[in-house]
């Protein structure tokens, strides 16, 4: 496996505030990364650190082998796409596509060759000779994709690309992106604070907050092994239920409110006995079922439910006031008030201390 | 009950009004606005008027007094005079001399200042440098600072720099005190582009002047254009520096040597002469106003938007 990008150490401060700690990140080629966390989290921060846009203060950026730490950000054979688009007003989507080459000094043959290959690609070649103002806000990004596309470089850099699209065309572009992937196989880092989007495109997903990755991983580890409370609590919609209590019996139970649960079959590290603990449990890993079973079920009662269609959400209360949710089938509508229990699923579970917030 | 919902449509459309709105166009409130428009109208160009009337009269006819009659014998003498033969000292080729020296003021300085001041705010906002702000910051401060101030220093540097006295004197001063204001005009309409714009340019391998060139410059007519207006008319029509930086009578500009004229002690007073060359003098900034208002504004505008 050879690298892409190698991340080494990198730190960025503005004056006084630390805005990227340390950062180590390795990508490997042909590899799709998506950085996710919400705002402020310095995401596209670090992207605009890997494009050359901003300084560095300190550690070292290297593309396809190369120390490109204080290189040019077109010699740094990147491309790049901007929520905005940004694509340039006054030229026509040829210019736009050729501007870049033109600055390189490159043969116009070789130019009106590479623009003709994006504009099929991306299928916007009766797009070609108008201006920017004439085309929707799907055919713009199609273009922004395109300006990255013409320049043949091994990596493209996508800063929130479909945050300015509305929901439909935002779900068919993002299958377009994943095709695009797929057929030229670049490595591309991708920034956005959707975890679908993330979910979706990414081989693996960093999440990121404060400027720190929480955790680089495989979409589906991030779904179901959270490193952390944050990780936890950021991914998945909606979010996970948290469960505050404490783990005894040497670690063999959990023990919240009246309920005692038993942690057998966990997947993880050694469980230890902590006087306070949290246990995470997603909605689609409760079972709701109307008989008790000792050390497997929690007692609660359904406030309301929610059908979204394929399938649908029962909000609960359980003992102590907690809310929770729990996905259903559709089919199963639950009255307000009926007395259920909840049986859980302690294999997709996660137990999270509750001074350190990682998981155990 | 069916019926009525089935009709509704048709007799709301019935009900409701077609055809432009109707006005009262004599209503009192009217009859106040458009009065109160003709007087202040009246008002502002009353002098208009009696200037071009007098400007169009002979001397006889200017002598008699009545300033507000139209001339009983039309002539384009006064005109003719005021811009070949009128005196001003030892010279008597009239204000085209003047005109001419203000236009060789006026076409250099309003160029570089625009230049150097557009590059200036975009090199401000979009290639930051440590102390940027600090520099902005002093520049600004400049343009607080009463010209009074600044003229006897300034007058020692360009003697020190052989320039006092000369065009190029003069032009070098208007660009240097047009700076502060034009900076600020141009960073501001240029911190209000889209700095993704700029990122993708770099990313695109375009350099400072290449960006500054292809994307900045084609996206920022309007300010060009406020600038411009700015600029021709503060320098057409300053008379301080003129005064001041310009030693010999024969290279003062146009509004210097309009003073000459019609503050001229000696002989008659030739009022119908001073009115015309009065015009001439306005005229310059007076055809860039009506060519360029609609830019102005909208240019003016479009700066306000982001500080």
């Amino acid at each position: 496996m050879t690298h892409s990008i190698q991340v080494k150490d990198l730190t960025l401060n503005f004056g006084a505030m630390s805005v990227l700690k340390n950062m180590n990140i390795d990508v490997a080629e042909g590899e799709f990364i998506v950085l996710l966390g919400p705002s402020g989290c310095g995401k596209s921060t670090l992207l605009n650190c890997l494009a050359g846009l901003l300084d560095i203060t300190d550690g070292e950026i290297w593309i396809k082998g190369k120390n490109v730490t204080w290189a040019e950000p077109s010699d740094r054979g990147i491309g790049m796409v901007f929520q905005s688009y940004a694509l340039y007003p006054q030229m026509t989507v040829r210019g736009n596509l050729s501007f870049g080459l033109k600055n390189a000094k490159m043969p116009k043959a070789e130019i009106d060759k590479r623009v003709a290959r994006a504009a099929e690609i991306l299928q916007i070649e009766p797009l070609l000779d108008r201006k920017p103002a004439a085309l929707s806000g799907g055919q713009r990004q199609r273009v922004a994709i395109g300006r990255a596309l013409v320049r043949d470089v091994d990596v493209f850099l996508f800063d929130e690309p479909l945050s300015n699209l509305d929901a439909k065309l935002r779900s068919e572009l993002r299958v377009e992106i994943k095709r695009l992937h797929s057929r030229l196989n670049n490595t591309m880092v991708y920034v956005t604070h959707d975890q679908i989007e993330a979910l979706t495109l990414a081989d693996r997903i960093a999440v990121m907050r404060g400027g720190i990755i929480q955790q680089l991983a495989a979409p589906q580890e991030i779904y179901n092994r959270p490193s952390n409370l944050f990780v936890a609590g950021f991914i998945g919609s909606p979010s996970m239920n948290f469960l505050h209590g404490a783990t005894v019996d040497g670690g063999a139970a959990f023990q919240f409110a009246g309920s005692k649960i038993s942690l057998a079959g966990y997947e993880g590290g050694a469980i230890l006995e902590r006087s306070k603990a949290i246990l995470g449990l997603r909605p689609e890993h409760l079972h709701i079922q109307d008989h008790a079973e000792p050390g497997l079920t929690i007692p609660a009662e359904v406030e309301i439910d929610e059908p979204m269609g394929a399938d649908s959400l029962v909000w609960l209360e359980a003992e102590g006031g907690l809310q929770m949710s729990v996905r259903v089938p559709v089919e199963r509508r639950m009255a307000s008030g009926t007395k259920v229990h909840l049986k859980v699923d302690i294999s997709k579970a996660s137990i999270f201390d509750t001074g350190t917030e990682q998981r155990v | 009950m069916a019926d009525a919902t089935v009709n509704g449509p048709h007799a709301n459309a019935a009900v409701s009004p077609r055809g432009a709105k109707p006005t009262r166009r004599l209503s009192g409130r009217n009859i106040m606005i458009y009065g109160t428009l003709a007087v202040v109208c009246l008002y502002y160009l009353l002098p208009l008027w009696v200037m071009v009337m007098t400007s169009l009269k002979g001397m006889p006819e200017v002598r008699l007094g009545n300033i507000f009659a139209p001339p009983l014998e039309m002539t384009f003498q006064p005109w003719v005079k005021a811009w070949a033969e009128a005196c001003t000292g030892l010279n008597c080729d009239g204000l085209s001399r003047g005109f001419w020296n203000s236009v060789r003021i006026t076409v250099p300085s309003v160029i570089v200042s625009i230049f150097v001041a557009s590059v200036n705010g975009y090199a401000l906002i979009n290639w930051r440098f440590k102390g940027s702000e600090v520099f902005f910051t002093i520049l600004i401060f400049g343009s607080f600072i009463p010209y009074q101030v600044m003229l006897y220093p300034m007058v020692v540097m360009l003697r020190e720099l052989g320039l006092y006295g000369s065009l190029t004197g003069l032009v070098l001063v208007h660009t240097i005190f047009g700076m502060p204001i034009l900076t600020l005009l141009f960073r501001n309409y240029f911190a209000s582009m889209p700095e993704e714009l700029f990122k993708a340019a770099r990313v695109d391998g375009a350099g400072f002047w290449r960006i500054y060139f292809h994307i900045m410059l084609p996206m920022s007519l309007p300010i060009f254009v406020v600038a411009l207006i700015l600029q021709v008319t503060g320098i057409w029509n300053d008379f301080l520096f003129g005064v001041v930086f310009i030693s010999k009578a024969e290279n003062y500009p146009m509004t210097v040597q309009l003073n000459n004229i019609v503050n001229s002690v000696q002989g008659v007073k030739e009022y119908n002469v001073n009115m015309a060359a009065t015009m001439l003098t306005g005229l310059v900034p007076l055809i860039i106003y009506f060519i360029s208002g609609k830019l102005f504004v909208r240019g003016i505008a479009a700066g306000a938007v982001k500080g």
